[in-house]
């Protein structure tokens, strides 16, 4: 106990919520002293390469790996044939759907895992994959949804009992015969047809595992490139029929994940069955062509709909079909409700009464698709649609498109608000959102320049995209992988000497949880950023979670931290009551310390009450000062975001460069100011890429086009344009410290705005649509045919 | 044949001596010709801060600088290193302070997770010592030929600027 008056803790100096705290993480990162899954070394660790199908669907008449085996060196050649042995050539995905480990009857999508070798060396492996002979017979290739679900089409999944066609699944949403009624009294009826183009979330890392199956304990540890080690836990646990208490998951630094870096790959359980036959650890590194054309992709996705209109702008209903490419296997972890993910929250900004949405999805010869890339589940897709079928929809009315938002937008008085697909809205300021954007770019004056600069022959644009997405899934009443509800869970250790540990079942793979979570810590507890460590990502010390992606971070596990600290501060409280000899109800809290009440200079700090929990602590109570939480949100979080983008386009060319880029933000309240800002640049990045150069597209063979970075572009520093960020701040109502999810907006808003300014700076040609990317050859075809341009594929080949 | 000589044929040998400096220190290896740079650097020496992305040269995440030029270390062979120079990301910081590209990274906060990193600074600190005052656009082009996903370049740039400006002062 202390007897003088203590100056209040400045919570921006102790590193709390609201400071731009440097990184914990950037210490061992600039030193190139990082721990990522290349980098683990293991005694007498042997290595593994895959030998993959280069043809996308055939049957196989017969794998010869004898020349393999004749390697020096060579420890193992393991085809589908031996697998199944174990019965491990076929693995559950993570939505209710099986995939081949290694394949045994058909390829179906090239790249597919035939066989894999352990060897001495990365080399040596690579060899044997090599001397290996594949006997195929090439079957027909559909790299197209409408192709799979013609009459005659073959059928991909012949494997599976009562498939009798390329559907992989249908959903509806909504209310059909009402939204008909809508339409029924539309003034005009805006249409929109699109592709939304394949794309590979590609970090820079590759995936990639090292298996250790220990035959003497029984244990197997498993270090890899995961971003949900305990659902991967679960998962190796019912596939590799192993008790989950023998089981170890490490996901150590990951470089990168953006959903990639969720599903459970083949590679990863051909190791840990090569570590079990072999009783060695064996390291599994994919090259980046393995990765591109085999791991989780992204989109791909057809969309069909229109919006029903009154004169005057009002949105009167909306409907869609969208039919979705999910590849060979569907392997991608959607909410086991939600087949087509929350393609449903399209249009949630929107004061909609009424709409009506159905869905199919499609197996085609395709790596798996459909990973939430940046993305909650399909909302990037849906947004997109959205803002491209808004921005056709203000074109048809002859509406100023920044008016005809205004005039739909739900207002700020309208909270909680129900979507027209049941989704609970709660919170933001959309209108001012929107106001600030078009302050910021200077939007009136812009459209006077355009005009000027086309009586020159220049063509400008301007593209607005403003959207809310769910964001933190989930609550349990509705949200599951694998039956497994989405909540999530931190433990907090305090010392005695008032330092920290918290370990959440959440795994960052460069978001800054190590930062943020202490600084959550610290704002609820008064203890220094600094002191408290964070770890995540070990199975074994961690509580059990949902793991990072679809921006559930903040959300779940950060919302778990806060509830774990004020548990760790009611029992401090009563430390802090016995140490000053009064009542718990007569003592007060402020940040770092309790003090009595009336007598302020009677006080003890938190750390004075941690050393007493394990030293002074009063009679029946237990000590220690330890405790976990395990949060289940009420509702997704609903940040709310405004992209505005200007773009010039040279009509020679079709080359276009994008002038300025605006970005307003409501995610709440923001952690780390620093952070979050990265986070939105990192996603309007992505947004770019999506909108001008990154897809994947197949020939009509079932060749992967872009299948290294030669062919599949990403934009380096150079194409980059700056950004401009601005921000507003509408505390989330259920959330402990008022923070939404943010990681993925730019991504999921960003594209339409950047392909709103280029349809606009053509807004004169007729062309209703080019398909994202807006290639230069596409822009250029649209504006010297003034044809609509698709970019689904099959590509031509030659 | 002067018999102080046992004619091997070529095919036999499969081994190359090398001796290059990493960071300073020389190191002579025994090695496969077929070995690149960037597995000698972190499966033979260690060193595993340099990363690697993608294979082709595209994506820098393997970025070493040899005789002080950067070069993307997957698709040079070990042997070709023999009596060069080679600096990696572990040769950048001294025992008691890091190297100003390394700060402005932290400060700036030009890094997410990290993986591209090493590369991205070592392009950097190429860049400075032949131009210590760049503009922003000469950043930008200085490091176009090394990928970064999580940051979206903006702040690795203002890091580059804000090394450079320390160096300069």
């Amino acid at each position: 106990m202390t007897e003088t008056v203590h100056r209040a803790v400045d919570e921006i100096k102790i590193g709390g919520v609201g400071a731009s705290r440097r990184r914990v993480e950037d210490d061992r990162f600039i030193r190139g002293r990082g721990t990522y899954t290349e980098d683990i070394v293991l005694p007498g660790m042997l290595y593994m390469e895959i030998l993959r199908s280069p043809v996308a669907h055939a049957r196989i008449k017969s794998i010869d790996a004898s020349k393999a085996w004749d390697i020096p060196g060579v420890r193992l050649v393991l085809t589908g044939e031996m697998a199944a042995q174990r019965n491990l050539a076929w693995m559950p995905t993570l939505s209710y759907d099986t995939q081949a480990v290694l394949a045994t009857d058909k390829v179906r999508f090239q790249g597919q895992e035939v066989a894999c070798v352990v060897a001495d060396n990365p080399y040596i492996a690579k060899d044997g994959c090599e001397a290996i002979v594949v006997e195929y017979e090439q079957l027909p290739a559909i790299v197209n949804p409408l192709q799979a679900l013609a009459p005659d089409a073959p059928i991909i999944r012949d494997d599976k009992e009562g498939q009798h066609d390329n559907v992989c699944y249908q959903w509806e949403v909504g209310d059909k015969e009402a939204t008909e009624r809508a339409f029924a009294q539309a003034d005009v009826v805006s249409k929109l047809k699109l592709h939304y183009p394949r794309s590979h979330p590609s970090p820079i890392e590759c995936c990639g595992s090292v298996a250790d199956y220990n035959s003497a304990t029984g244990k197997l540890t498993v270090y890899m490139t995961t971003q949900a080690p305990h659902i991967i836990r679960a998962a190796v646990a019912l596939v590799a029929e192993l008790p989950e208490n023998m089981i170890r998951i490490v996901s150590p630094d990951i470089g990168g994940g953006f959903g990639n870096k969720v599903p459970v790959y083949p590679g990863y359980v051909c190791s840990i069955l090569c570590s079990i036959l072999l009783g060695k650890p064996v390291k599994w590194i994919e090259d980046k062509s393995g990765n591109l054309i085999s791991t989780g992709f992204a989109r791909d996705m057809y969309f069909d709909g229109e919006l029903a209109l009154r004169r005057d702008g009002r949105i009167l209903g909306v409907r869609f079909h969208a039919d979705t490419d999910q590849g060979a296997f569907f392997s991608d972890a959607q909410p086991s409700k939600f087949k087509i993910g929350l393609v449903h929250s399209a249009f949630a900004c929107y004061d909609i009464p009424v709409g009506h949405i159905t869905a199919r999805g499609a197996y085609t010869n395709k790596a798996p698709g459909g990973v939430a890339y940046r993305c909650s589940f399909r909302v990037t897709e849906a947004m997109f649609f959205q803002e491209r079928l808004i921005a056709a929809a203000a074109a048809d009315l002859g509406m100023d498109p920044a008016e005809f938002r205004r005039v739909n937008l739900v207002r700020d008085d309208d909270f909680p608000h129900r979507t027209p697909f049941g989704f609970l809205t709660d919170s933001g300021q959309y209108e001012k959102c929107l106001n600030i954007g078009l302050d910021a770019i200077d939007y009136k004056q812009f459209l006077l320049d355009k005009e000027a600069a086309r009586a020159r022959g220049r063509r400008l644009g301007i593209g607005i995209s403003t959207m809310t997405e769910p964001l933190g899934a989930g609550n349990s009443r509705e949200y599951d992988i694998l039956g497994i509800k989405m909540f999530d869970s931190a433990e907090l250790r305090v010392h005695p000497t008032g330092k920290a540990i918290l370990r959440t079942g959440a795994k960052s793979q460069g978001q800054g949880h190590e930062t943020t979570w202490a600084q959550i810590v610290s704002h609820e507890l008064g203890i220094p950023a600094e002191d408290v460590t964070v770890e995540e990502g070990d199975t074994d010390t961690a509580p059990f979670g949902m793991g990072t992606y679809a921006s559930r971070s903040t959300p779940v596990a950060g919302a778990a931290v806060s509830m774990v600290a004020r548990k760790i501060r009611a029992k401090a409280r009563k430390l802090a009551a016995h140490l000053l000899e009064v009542s718990e109800e007569d003592v007060e809290w402020e940040l770092g310390r309790f003090s009595v009440r009336g007598a302020p200079q009677r006080s003890v700090s938190i750390q004075e009450c941690a050393m007493a929990a394990y030293g002074n602590m009063p009679d029946g109570m237990e000590p220690g000062l330890e405790n976990n939480a395990y949060y289940d949100p009420p509702n997704l979080t609903w940040p709310f975001a405004c992209y505005i983008a200007t773009v010039e386009v040279d009509p020679e060319t079709g080359v276009w460069d994008v002038l300025r880029t605006v970005a307003v933000d409501d995610c709440g309240v923001r952690i780390n100011p620093m952070i979050v800002e990265g986070q939105i640049m990192g996603g309007l990045t992505e947004a770019y890429a999506m909108s001008s150069m990154q897809f994947i597209t197949f020939d009509e063979q079932g060749n992967c086009v872009g299948s290294n970075y030669m062919d599949y572009l990403l934009p380096t520093a150079w194409e980059t344009p700056g950004f401009e960020l601005h921000e507003v701040v509408t505390p989330c109502p259920h959330h402990p410290i008022g923070a939404k999810g943010v990681g993925e907006c730019a991504a999921v808003g960003g594209p339409a705005a950047f392909v709103n300014a280029v349809m606009d700076a053509l807004s004169d040609t007729g062309v209703r649509n080019i398909d994202m990317p807006l290639l230069p050859d596409r822009v250029w075809e649209a504006l010297t045919e003034r044809r609509d341009v698709s970019g689904a594929p099959p590509v031509r080949s030659e | 044949m002067t018999g102080y000589l046992r004619e091997i044929r070529p095919e036999t040998i499969t081994e190359r001596r090398v001796t290059l400096t990493v960071n300073g220190e020389q190191r002579t290896v025994e090695i496969e010709p077929r070995v690149l740079l960037a597995h000698l650097l972190r499966a033979g020496l260690g060193l595993t801060g340099t990363h690697i992305g993608c294979d082709t040269t595209n994506c820098g995440a393997c970025t070493v600088l040899v005789d002080g030029k950067p070069i993307k270390s997957c698709t040079m062979l070990a042997v070709q290193a023999d009596g060069h120079q080679v600096t990696t990301v572990e040769g950048m910081a001294s025992a008691s302070e890091l190297h100003p590209v390394q700060e402005g990274f932290r400060q700036e906060h030009g890094l997410q997770c990290g993986f591209c990193t090493p590369g991205m600074m070592l392009s950097a600190m190429a860049l400075l010592e032949r131009n210590p005052d760049p503009t922003e656009e000469e950043v930008r082009w200085a490091l176009s030929g090394n990928l970064c996903r999580c940051t979206g370049y903006q702040n690795i740039v203002k890091a580059v600027l804000w090394a450079a400006a320390k160096l300069r002062s």
